[in-house]
């Protein structure tokens, strides 16, 4: 109640006559509903046209509600739809992405818990200079660093295989995450680290009982990060996958990009809302915890 | 581990720049040196240049939209408006979305058959005209649009989040001196929020400089080569046209300014220090 009191001062104080008062009151929820639809107005498009049949479609009323409720370019978008060579639909990719999502997203967080832990804890010789260029290699554009890593993987023999973009994914997740890690490590009070260490507790021993159960929050944010990170890359999985292994989303561009036949939207569109249904569940679910993994992978230096 | 993640970024941008001064086509051949002879045929090459001057085009356009819309919602939200929460979901969810998602959806929104233009006609408006992926000259503006729609709710998030750090005694100040709303959040909290505002630069410009799965779900990079990007531009080159040397020669352009941007970064911080210690003494 008193918050609301505070608040009817505040705006009275913000202008000379109360009528303007609620003048800019109408003004700010005008504005941020116009926004709203402008975000919301794409993702009620995508819905709409996956549920009309191609002849209503062709009427041209993209924003109209479906005058007869179809459920078939679903069905045909995750099991049927045609990339050139095959017709199966999205479903193959989506099974593609879960097998390279999870996997990569747990070996991704351990690799950075256990270097974020080294370089906050045991400030070994060189730590700084680590951390210096891992903040280079959050920045590094990705294009730099692919050749090399194609040449690399063509050698080991992992070239267009699954452990392959797994390890990719690793590789390119790691400078963010340890940076994630490390940063929230520094946060912690030392004299916790120096109590375990009189008490002759090692290297892993104060990683797996004292760091690691503290680092929950931090983790789930970690996986937030990782997992639609990794679900909505393009470009590792068009270049290092190899054909067996396609991720959705380029599966999903393999479908629009289809040009034989007719070209269906409908289709289309359902297999965009397919591809995108995970991360938005993530998004969904998490909330504010999303918001978190934004503002503390934001934070780079 | 860190040792060996590290040496991978350093060793591959090394590889990198040295086959930029290399004269290889499928593989890397290091024994045909060419010297400059690839950033030549880079700067004469249309499709490069054309590229280069989208990526200022779209940069300069997409941040400053994004900057602008942004504070501005981030502001209008910080009012203490109802079902904030609500408003916040819809602002930032495209950003959960991939790329390849938001530049498909577009495409579609922008058709110019069936798209927003054919619908507008349809109510009545017969002279509406909204079709900027079919001419070359206004391509780039769709893709600006499609790029402030994923990335402004972040920006709004990131703003917001540093407008509640302000101090709340700030704001009680500014009222009791008579200062109208607008003017506090534009001359007293937005120099405040300069934190906010440089993280959200940064995370703006990293993803300009790395944009992909935009220009390939948007656009293909047409109609024509209008819509083509540097970072497309690399990929294309050691891909399809098979030609690394070009493609790494322009992957070396596209590092040059995050090292300038790191170089300035790195000034700034020891100016600061410069300053701090000479206060100290």
């Amino acid at each position: 109640m008193t918050a609301v009191v505070a608040q009817d001062e505040f705006f009275a104080a913000a202008g000379p006559r109360p009528r303007r008062v609620s003048a800019a009151r109408i003004g700010v929820y005008c504005f941020l509903i116009g926004a709203a639809l402008f975000f919301a107005l794409p993702l009620y498009v995508m819905v709409v046209t996956s549920l009309k049949d191609l002849g209503e479609i062709r009427l041209g009323n993209i924003f109209n509600w479906p005058a007869e409720l179809t459920f078939e370019p679903w069905i045909a978008a995750w099991s049927s739809a045609c990339t050139g060579r095959t017709c199966e639909g999205i479903r193959p990719g989506f099974f593609n992405s879960i097998k390279i999502t999870v996997p990569s997203v747990i070996l991704s967080i351990i690799i950075a818990a256990i270097n974020g832990y080294a370089l906050s804890f045991w400030r070994f010789r060189g730590a700084n200079f680590f951390f210096g260029l891992l903040i280079f290699g959050a920045f590094v554009p990705y294009q730099v660093v692919i050749y090399p890593l194609i040449i690399f993987m063509r050698e080991v023999g992992l070239f267009a295989t699954l452990p392959g973009i797994i390890i990719v994914h690793t590789i390119f997740g790691m400078p963010i995450l340890t940076l994630l890690y490390r940063n929230y490590f520094s946060s912690l009070p030392e004299e916790l680290f120096k109590a375990a260490r009189v008490d002759g507790a090692g290297f892993w021993a104060i990683f797996f009982r004292v760091v690691m159960p503290m680092a929950v929050p931090i983790s789930i944010v970690a996986v937030i990060l990782q997992v639609t990170g990794i679900w909505n890359d393009f470009l590792f999985g068009l270049v290092f996958a190899g054909r067996d292994n396609m991720p959705m989303t380029v599966q999903l561009n393999n479908i629009v990009a289809t040009t034989t036949g007719t070209r269906a939207y409908n289709v289309n569109m359902s297999a965009t809302i397919l591809t995108a249904a995970v991360p938005l569940a993530v998004y969904f679910i998490s909330g504010r915890w999303f918001v978190r993994g934004i503002a503390a992978g934001a934070v780079k230096g | 581990m860190i040792a060996v993640g590290v040496g991978l970024y350093v060793v591959g941008i090394g590889y990198s720049v040295a086959l930029s001064f290399t004269n290889s086509k499928l593989l890397p051949k290091f024994d045909t040196f060419v010297g400059l002879a690839n950033y030549d045929r880079l700067w004469s090459t249309g499709r490069w240049l054309i590229s280069v001057e989208n990526i200022w085009l779209f940069g300069l356009l997409s941040i400053a939209l994004n900057m602008l819309l942004g504070f501005l919602l981030a502001a209008f939200m910080d009012r203490r408006v109802r079902y904030e929460d609500t408003f916040r979901t819809i602002l930032l969810y495209p950003y959960a979305m991939s790329l390849i998602v938001t530049g498909l959806v577009w495409q579609w929104m922008m058709d110019p058959g069936l798209g927003i233009q054919s619908a507008m006609q349809n109510w009545g408006f017969a002279g509406f005209s909204f079709a900027p992926l079919t001419n070359p000259d206004t391509a780039i503006f769709g893709v600006v649009i499609a790029g402030v729609w994923q990335g402004t709710g972040v920006t709004m998030a990131i703003l917001l989040a540093g407008l509640r750090g302000i101090d709340e005694d700030i704001w009680k100040a500014a009222r009791v001196d008579g200062i109208p709303t607008w003017r506090t959040y534009v001359f007293i909290a937005l120099p405040m929020l300069r934190g906010a505002l440089a993280t959200a630069f940064v995370l703006q410009a990293v993803s300009v400089v790395r944009v992909y799965d935009l220009i390939v779900g948007l656009t293909g990079g047409g109609p024509g080569i209008a819509t083509e990007m540097p970072a497309k531009f690399v990929i294309d080159h050691i891909t399809n046209r098979v030609n690394v040397s070009l493609g790494m020669a322009a992957a070396t352009m596209m590092l040059l300014p995050i090292i300038l941007l790191i170089g300035i970064n790195l000034f700034i911080d020891w100016r600061r220090k410069a300053v701090a210690m000479r206060a100290a003494t």
